[in-house]
């Protein structure tokens, strides 16, 4: 039996198609996935995102245990309210999920983690921190909204209580304020600003109903994953997992190697796999031809298989086929580069992610 | 859902039909079936001369979810696709029982129409899926 967030109702109400995602059943889209892209891109949507599950880890060991769990060094959030984005590994260095942490205070901290994996998730983490002085809170108790768009922030302050107004209107990108059981962050998926809105669930179709009222576009899953892959973001149990590293997988940007004693899980792995790579590594495709790129199909350099694609989907933003894809060695020259599309071998190109950065094309599209 | 057009025939797999009585047949896909695709964003159309059998694979539509394959209803040959469609996909979530028709079919036996779902029929198939 699938979870519904607080906000179920409220999708059946507006006529949204529901689709079963990490367990829960959750929007897919309210009519037009479509509108709903363009929408975030040039004025402000609203996703219902409670699926996602915050774990507070709070105690004397909280901080000296994180830095060992992740592999991106909390060490860097020298504010409170600030936030990092950065991988769960296993062991060998392949992802067990990507996460936001967010610092709330000295030895006090918030992990987002994916639907999907939470329950996992938290089972290692629990086992990991055995021994330690670190008390670890799922908060099922809490419904995230994602206000998303150039207008988002500005729609939304009005609708916040007074007490986090003024905090939330100052928040640079990737910091967060709290008061009062609400928690707003100026994070997202979507390659626009906007807020990451955590509240007590009892207070989650108030603020989704005012969010609309304030004229606020309802957006579901399938407008997140075209943003996200515009964005040039990765999707846990898509472009990596388990049997992927983060430098197999265009996050070695998330990796803190510095200070060298720092023995994350997963790093002498990754050091190892550093010193001695697979050549196995993330690539941006833009299609050359008819058709939408999809997951799991070949990329070709000169007739032979270097890789798949891992997400792959139609732009609405550039009006073409993009995708994300790990290949194998060197990816060659872009003249060279196919996808296999229903038997026959379209030309792609190579691009460097991220493809849409607020609202605006990144990418050349002028010779293809 | 918007009823179902009196005058058209249907098939399990979502296509509507319509016969023209000169052994030509225009074919698309059914409201309920762009609906749940979702928004349009490419079609791969047949090629004008290329025959076909029942329930063979003759086009593609792209949404912005997934592909999806278009099943030629009855054996023929294509005689004629909808090239509006290369440049405005989107005309099939619009209209899907008028602009937005996919291909055109010469059938060799008319006596093969019976086969396929008249209204009634496919608004029991589509309660049945449900």
């Amino acid at each position: 039996m699938a979870s519904k967030t607080p906000l179920f109702a409220e999708h059946q109400r507006l006529g949204a198609r529901i689709v079963p995602f990490g367990g829960w059943d959750m929007p897919l889209h309210y009519g037009s996935q479509l509108v709903e892209h363009h929408a975030v891109r040039r004025a402000a949507g609203v996703f219902d995102v409670s699926h996602m599950r915050p774990l507070d880890l709070d105690g004397d060991d909280a901080e000296s245990f994180l830095r060992r769990l992740l592999a991106n060094d909390i060490a860097r959030l020298s504010d409170p309210g600030q936030a990092l984005y950065g991988c769960l590994l296993n062991d060998a260095g392949g992802v067990l999920d990507d996460l936001i942490v967010y610092r709330r205070g000295p030895n006090r901290y918030r992990l987002v983690v994916n639907a999907a994996t939470a329950d996992q998730d938290e089972a290692w983490i629990r086992a990991r921190a055995a021994g330690h002085a670190v008390a670890i809170d799922r908060r099922d108790d809490l419904a995230m909204l994602a206000i998303q768009g150039p207008t988002g922030r500005e729609l939304a302050s009005p609708i916040l209580p007074a007490d986090l107004r003024a905090a939330a209107a100052g928040l640079a990108p990737f910091r967060s304020a709290e008061d009062g059981g609400w928690f707003v962050a100026r994070t997202g998926y979507t390659g626009e600003d906007g807020y990451e809105i955590m509240i007590p669930s009892d207070d989650a179709v108030a603020l989704w109903r005012a969010l609309l009222a304030a004229g606020a576009q309802p957006c579901g899953l399938g407008a997140r994953d075209t943003l996200r892959l515009e964005a040039g973001m990765n999707l846990y149990g898509q472009d990596m997992d388990e049997t992927t590293t983060p430098l197999e997988s265009g996050l070695a940007w998330t990796l803190a190697w510095e200070p060298a004693n720092r023995a994350f899980i997963g790093r002498s792995a990754l050091e190892a796999q550093r010193a001695a790579p697979t050549g196995r590594r993330q690539v941006g495709l833009l299609l050359c031809g008819p058709g939408v790129l999809r997951p799991h199909q070949v990329v070709l350099n000169r007739g032979e298989p270097i890789g798949e694609v891992t997400s792959g989907g139609f732009s609405p933003t550039l009006e073409r086929s993009i995708a994300l894809a790990r290949v194998t060695g060197d990816a060659g020259r872009n003249a060279s580069l196919a996808v296999e599309i229903r038997g026959r071998q379209i030309p792609v190109r190579c691009v460097r992610p991220p493809f849409v950065r607020h609202g605006q094309s990144r990418i050349d599209l002028s010779d293809s | 859902m918007n009823e179902l057009p009196a005058d058209l025939r249907y098939t399990k797999s979502h296509e509507w039909v319509r016969d023209h009585g000169d052994g030509t047949l225009t074919v698309g896909i059914t409201d309920h079936a762009q609906e749940a695709l979702g928004d349009l964003v490419y079609v791969e159309l047949p090629s004008a001369g290329k025959r076909v059998e029942a329930g063979e694979t003759c086009a593609v539509v792209e949404s912005v979810k997934a592909a999806s394959d278009i099943y030629s209803p009855l054996a023929g040959e294509v005689i004629d696709a909808n090239a509006v469609l290369g440049d405005a996909p989107e005309t099939v979530n619009q209209d899907p029982y008028g602009a937005g028709w996919i291909f055109k079919l010469r059938i060799a036996d008319r006596a093969a129409l019976d086969a396929l779902l008249d209204a009634p029929a496919y608004t029991q198939t589509l309660a049945d899926e449900a």
